[in-house]
């Protein structure tokens, strides 16, 4: 609203709104404290967990004891290879909806939104199956086709959503000018959708990143993401909590920090262009 | 060159004709304007022409060679659209320079043609500004530049004004005709409006649902409009309208006399009614009449001032030479 | 914009994505519902080369007539609802909360958000020992810092705790998607219902709520899907235990567990069928989006 507000409701706004974010906010803050801290110190009463002192030895000591370093090495071939593999047929796919489109065009986009609401659950077993008769299972490839599939529907959707938003009359022009279909999405499309193909690129190395349902159930060891690799700390031995925080704090860290630069694009991408 | 013959040409979309087979010519050098209210197919003819739509029939003929499968690419015609089109994320100058990017065109040549293109159109200080860093007027100019470059067979404009607001858009159609009278290269210019069908073109082609009503010089249409449509299209004030006995005294269906052609007095005349509202231009008034048995309303124009107020009487003379008659078909009579 | 080239070009273009995402969707399927009208138990030695027994509609009956099916249900609605009262509720109370003028709103903003993006394994196993756990957890500290007896929170209150993590894991993206509609109420149409003498909560209840009722519709279609099959959360905190087994873990464990591959299959197309009745309401308002 276009007016002035009193001081002082703007105060009480601020110290309400910051309360409920810090407390919000506050079991990630934990974690991050407590992977700073000694494992005897970790479990004490948060004031004595507070005044204890500081030590980076936790993170040395998950990286050598769980071999952190392939579980994020997996995670990241998992979220970029799908990411790069859905755009490459994304792309094509979102360019021919949002400007050639038919009649058929809605229900195809309609269709492919379906496919992601199936629940996993409900086709586990096929998926076993085909994993163990491809020689997939625990594979880093197997994975990616699979995280790639389950998010190839929203970033055709995502791109769609960016493509419609550049006016035809512009690649129309560009046809006009004398440019072919490849330099027409070469050097007219393609940066014009830069910001949009990045924010997908984005929240879809998000999505892949945590996903965990078929991360848990279709590796084990070799091609174990970070996902399953915290799930492994479920059953531990012995005092744990300063090595859990440190790993989840290097888990959580990266996705943290793109997803905070994603925040706006995430709302378009979730409700598949319903909420802007 | 650039003489476009279009034969047969018809549209249609599924199961929808929006263009009946239609014939039209189109000579080198001329500015043809189309023209017709929305939707009446005037921009999906100038589609067709681009190559950006397929015909559903028919032949479209470039200097004499046939076109109708050729890509728009290929067409050699530069066409001017109604949001410009301007690509954003390049500078002005490289607006102007896809084209010629496009066809391989060497650098010097690029550059050179170029700097003429800014020149004429008064682009020079903006080349390495970006689309959004400009006005309106200026972005129309760049999307000019871009077609002028190409020195293309033809140039094709879609409503190009109608993004601009109306003081503009005077001076873009006066820069637009001035353009065509250098080039001397055919134009083809699409709009709804007519007074810029009037003023530009040296053959206005109007249109209503695909069809072709009429096809002539401005003072053709405005003298001797073909049907009731053109009749009441073209001209503003639009024609008076009068139908029923006083028609029937000029063994018509239907008469029009333009509100230019109709005399006004306080106290002689044949047809007589009220005044209603009236327009002051300051040059001309405009009277729209009331009551006079003859139509809902007349309008008529008087010069300058005249002192006249609502609710008085008024007599009126239509000009008898200046009489347009219709029959029943709505064709115009003799 | 439609040459009969450019369509043929379009063809070609869409063919991999859907070619692929048909066959991602039938082959599975197809598999699931013939599995589901098999006797199928790899353990005692049925297997696909062997053939399998057809029992008909045997498997569909007994998941449900199974002491642990309606249970499921019961924990699965629990939940599913739980999680969206709360996300709703507070959602829209924190979207606009976060819409009026402040300091550092775009912090806040970043901190209310963070929820969202960390990895359900994480948030699962923190939760489960960082907060809840009876003996060293946040909670648990607090808990006796006020002279109480700590609650043992994964088994004496199973469902509310995971009720409340999901909840956690989700408020961000409620909050969000809210936040995201309210900014796009035209602030003129506020001012005029003040002009017209509205007090606050009325231009709460005739202008805002309907001006976000497609956004809260979305986020219960979208969350609904989410938390029908939400599955590590559970899996990490309590392996479905103390009355926290959701129909999806229900089936998860019918097939991997147990290997019983036709009743978890009968299961699987319950729960499709289920997913189905979701969509096709969300699909619907998607769609609808699409025309305007």
């Amino acid at each position: 609203m276009a007016r002035a507000v009193t001081t002082q409701r703007k105060t009480i706004n601020t110290i309400i709104a910051w309360t409920i974010g810090l407390l919000i906010f506050f079991p990630i803050l934990w974690i991050i404290i407590l992977s700073f801290k000694a494992e005897g110190d970790a479990i004490k009463t948060p004031i004595a967990v507070l005044t204890s002192g500081w030590t980076l030895e936790n993170y040395g000591v998950v990286q050598e004891r769980s071999d952190y370093a392939k579980h994020f090495f997996n995670s990241v071939i998992l979220a970029l290879g799908s990411t790069i593999l859905g755009l490459i047929i994304a792309v094509p796919a979102a360019w021919s909806m949002a400007f050639v489109p038919s009649k058929r065009t809605k229900d195809i986009l309609l269709w492919m939104l379906s496919t992601k609401m199936l629940p996993a659950v409900g086709v586990l077993y096929p998926m076993y199956l085909i994993f163990i008769e491809l020689g997939l299972l625990d594979t880093r490839i197997g994975l990616v086709v699979v995280l790639m599939l389950i998010n190839l529907p929203i970033i055709v959707w995502m791109l769609y959503t960016y493509f419609r938003e550049i006016p035809g009359e512009i690649l129309e022009a560009s046809r006009m000018d004398g440019a072919s279909l490849r330099e027409e999405i070469l050097y007219v499309l393609t940066p014009m959708a830069i910001p949009g193909m990045a924010s997908t690129v984005l929240l879809n190395v998000i999505l892949a990143w945590n996903e965990a349902f078929w991360t848990l159930n279709l590796t084990a060891a070799k091609a174990a993401p970070l996902t399953a690799f915290i799930a492994s700390y479920s059953s531990p031995e012995g005092l744990f909590y300063a090595k859990l925080s440190a790993a989840s704090t290097m888990a959580i860290a990266p996705i943290l920090i793109m997803g905070w630069f994603s925040q706006k694009q995430l709302v378009r991408g979730l409700t598949f262009g319903a909420v802007k | 060159m650039g003489r476009i013959q279009l034969k047969q040409v018809k549209k249609s979309f599924g199961e929808v004709t929006v263009i009946p087979p239609l014939d039209l010519e189109i000579n080198d050098g001329e500015f043809v304007v189309f023209v017709g209210p929305s939707g009446c197919g005037k921009s999906t003819l100038l589609r067709l022409i681009a190559g950006l739509e397929d015909v559903s029939g028919g032949v479209i003929e470039i200097d004499g060679s046939d076109a109708t499968s050729i890509p728009p690419a290929k067409r050699g015609l530069a066409m001017v659209f109604q949001s410009y089109a301007l690509y954003p994320h390049m500078t002005v100058r490289k607006n102007i320079a896809f084209p010629l990017r496009m066809a391989k065109i060497s650098t010097e040549e690029q550059e050179k043609r170029i700097s003429n293109a800014a020149e004429v159109l008064n682009l020079t200080p903006y080349l390495d500004r970006r689309p959004g860093q400009l006005s309106g007027g200026q972005r129309q100019r760049v999307a000019i530049g871009r077609a002028i470059v190409r020195e293309p067979a033809a140039f094709l404009f879609d409503e190009p004004l109608s993004n601009l607001d109306a003081a503009l858009r005077v001076g873009m159609r006066l820069e637009i005709s001035e353009l065509h009278k250098r080039l001397k290269t055919t134009m083809i210019y699409v709009t709804h409006d007519q007074v810029e069908a009037m003023t530009m073109a040296d053959k206005i082609v109007v249109l209503q649902a695909g069809v072709i009503e009429q096809v002539g010089s401005p003072l053709e249409l405005y003298h001797t409009p073909r049907n009731l449509f053109v009749a009441g299209f073209i001209g503003s004030p639009k024609m008076n309208l009068i139908g029923g006995a006083e028609a029937e005294k000029h063994n018509a269906h239907t008469i029009g006399v333009r509100p230019e052609h109709i005399e006004v007095s306080d106290h002689e005349g044949p047809w007589r009614g009220t005044v209603g509202v009236s327009e002051h231009l300051g040059s001309d008034t405009f009277f729209h009449i009331n009551g006079t048995g003859l139509a809902d309303a007349l309008t008529v124009r008087a010069s300058g001032e005249v002192g006249l107020n609502r609710g008085d009487t008024i007599f009126l003379t239509p000009q008898a030479d200046k009489i347009h008659r219709f029959d029943q078909q709505g064709l115009r009579i003799g | 914009m439609a040459t009969q080239h450019s369509r043929s070009a379009a063809r070609l273009m869409m063919a991999p994505a859907v070619i692929l995402l048909l066959g991602w969707m039938l082959v599975p399927l197809t598999m699931t519902l013939f599995f589901s009208f098999k006797k199928y138990l790899p353990l005692r030695g049925d297997s696909l080369g062997n053939g399998l027994d057809w029992v008909g509609f045997e498997n569909y009956v007994r998941f449900v007539s199974a002491s642990s099916f309606w249970p499921s249900v019961m924990t699965t609605l629990l939940i599913v609802g739980g999680v969206l009262v709360i996300t709703v509720v507070l959602g829209i109370f924190l979207a606009i909360l976060l819409d009026q003028p402040m300091w550092g709103q775009g912090i806040v903003r970043i901190l209310v958000i963070a929820p969202f993006f960390v990895m359900p394994t994480v948030s699962a196993l923190v939760w489960k020992n960082l907060f809840m756990d009876p003996g060293n957890g946040f909670l648990a500290h607090v808990y006796r810092f006020f002279g109480a007896t700590p609650v043992e929170w994964l088994s004496q209150a199973s469902l509310q705790s995971i009720i409340m993590i999901v909840s956690w894991q989700w408020l961000p993206f409620a909050t969000l998607i809210l936040l995201t509609a309210i900014q796009s109420l035209d602030s003129e149409q506020l001012e005029a219902a003040e002009m017209d003498g509205a007090p606050i909560p009325s231009r709460f209840i005739y202008i805002v709520l309907p001006h976000l009722a497609r956004a809260i519709t979305i986020v219960i279609l979208i969350q609904t899907i989410f938390l029908l099959s939400i599955f590590a959360e559970i899996f990490v905190t309590t392996g479905g235990a103390f009355g926290t087994r959701t129909l999806t873990y229900l089936i998860y464990q019918r097939v991997l567990e147990s290997q019983n591959v036709g009743l978890g299959s009968a299961g699987g197309v319950y729960a499709i069928i289920l997913a189905n009745i979701v969509a096709i309401f969300l699909m619907r308002i998607v769609g609808k989006n699409l025309d305007a």
